[in-house]
């Protein structure tokens, strides 16, 4: 049977400086740390990050920024990273914002096949501004198109071989709709177990959209 | 009067707002209070944007789990009962209309009852989270916040001078010295809290209101 277990060193080689990257979490709470500590050592550079946040000052992905190695960021909230200020101010870093359910959305969108949807979330704010508007039924709605990345790196609990995936409590956030939406799926989980020990009515993520599985505390 | 004082007279006036059996979400700050206040033998549900519905009390330092937060990113408990599900759904659920109230801070609120609560004066805009999904989605929105700002000017003003985060108008906003309702045409002051006078009130006010005071409940 396919075995998707690999090292962080084998799977985090496969993405390319100048890709477009899905980074799983809310806070550092379902990041992928370990991933990102390996993509850090790496060196991949001028990356789009597809992210909630960009991690904290000196953590998670807060460390590529410092690194220089984040051309551009989309995502709902940096403000709890006051670097990712310092480098907006120094024009050092592009920021795309969007409201965090048209984000999930867009995500879902994107990993669908939906070529983008109509939402009321920032209609009639600074927030739309450039992009379409239109009434319908008598409210305004913003046109948000979807979003994809060359690779998703996800934090999930346990894994079988496969590539099956369960997830704990709220570590799940955004990375299960961001293992739809990337064309190389790297998994980050705590544990390995083999196919059929999963109960199939748990598993929230299936195989077909993981290609690598990476443990954590392996070497 | 010192400032967990006027918190806490917010907080304990808007847990009156609270139904049996509702649905809430809690934005970050004085509303995170307002579960500490909700009358005996009152039944809600909390929601937190992260992916989680029975979101419990603060654990003590040595029950905390690190996979189980709320949108503040604080660690939480889960009550029994709970479900946990994945960014995408739980703003489905936001938008969908499946959250029956939610409790938000604000910079300013304008005469017609809309606020701007996401981008901060004189700071670089870098942080939307999930504030105007939730306040096109929720069936209600509560506005709590200190009357005045840190220099004593007005926060209810005729326009906000702030950017809006969304087009329509919340349905209660509370202070620590008054409570108005939203009505078509308007603020309506319908209660006067912590011995606040209606000169008083006029005098921080900046918008126009219309007056019509009912028994306060508490404060």
């Amino acid at each position: 049977m396919r075995n998707k277990v690999v090292t962080k060193e084998e799977a985090v080689s496969q993405i390319r400086s100048g890709s477009a990257i899905m980074v799983g979490g809310f806070g550092q709470v379902g990041t992928p740390l370990l991933l990102i500590d390996e993509l850090l050592r790496q060196g991949q550079r001028d990356l789009t990050i597809i992210s909630n946040n960009v991690g904290e000052p000196g953590r998670g992905l807060g460390l590529l920024l410092e690194h220089g190695r984040i051309r551009k960021a989309i995502g709902s909230y940096f403000t709890s990273n006051p670097v990712v200020g310092q480098h907006y101010l120094r024009g050092e870093i592009e920021v795309q914002l969007i409201p965090q359910g048209s984000f999930s959305e867009a995500i879902r969108a994107g990993g669908a096949g939906i070529g983008g949807f109509y939402t009321r979330a920032s209609a009639g704010t600074t927030l739309a501004e450039g992009k379409e508007q239109k009434v319908i039924n008598g409210q305004l709605y913003v046109l948000e198109y979807p979003l994809v990345a060359d690779v998703s790196l996800i934090r999930a609990y346990r894994a079988d071989t496969l590539g099956n995936l369960t997830y704990r409590k709220t570590a799940r956030n955004f990375n299960p709709v961001m293992a739809t939406a990337g064309k190389l799926v790297i998994a980050e989980v705590d544990e390995v177990v083999s196919p059929g020990d999963l109960d199939p009515e748990s598993i929230v993520t299936p195989h077909l959209y993981v290609d690598f599985v990476v443990q954590r505390g392996m070497m | 009067m010192s400032d967990m004082d006027f918190k806490a007279i917010i907080a304990a006036r808007a847990a009156l707002e609270l139904q049996d059996g509702d649905i809430v979400n809690l934005g970050v700050g004085i509303p995170t209070l307002v579960v500490n206040y909700l009358p005996e033998g009152r039944e809600v549900f909390m929601h937190t944007e992260n992916g989680l519905l029975g979101v419990g009390p603060t654990p003590a330092p040595d029950h905390v789990d690190p996979d189980l937060i709320n949108a503040s990113k604080l660690p939480v408990t889960q009550t029994v009962g709970c479900s946990f599900f994945a960014s995408d759904e739980s703003f489905a659920m936001i938008r969908g209309g499946h959250i029956d109230v939610t409790i938000l801070g604000a910079l300013q609120v304008d005469t017609r009852g809309r606020v701007a609560n996401w981008s901060v004066p004189g700071k670089p805009i870098l942080g939307v989270g999930g504030a105007m999904d939730l306040l096109i989605g929720a069936k209600r929105v509560i506005v709590t916040m200190s009357h005045t700002d840190r220099n004593g000017n007005p926060k209810i003003v005729e326009e906000c001078t702030l950017p809006l985060t969304a087009d329509r108008n919340v349905n209660v906003v509370i202070t620590d010295l008054a409570v108005f309702k939203v009505e078509p045409q308007g603020l309506v002051l319908t209660e006067l809290l912590s011995g606040a006078t209606l000169d008083e009130v006029t005098a921080k006010t900046g918008a126009r209101f219309d007056v019509k005071l009912v028994e306060t409940t508490t404060g």
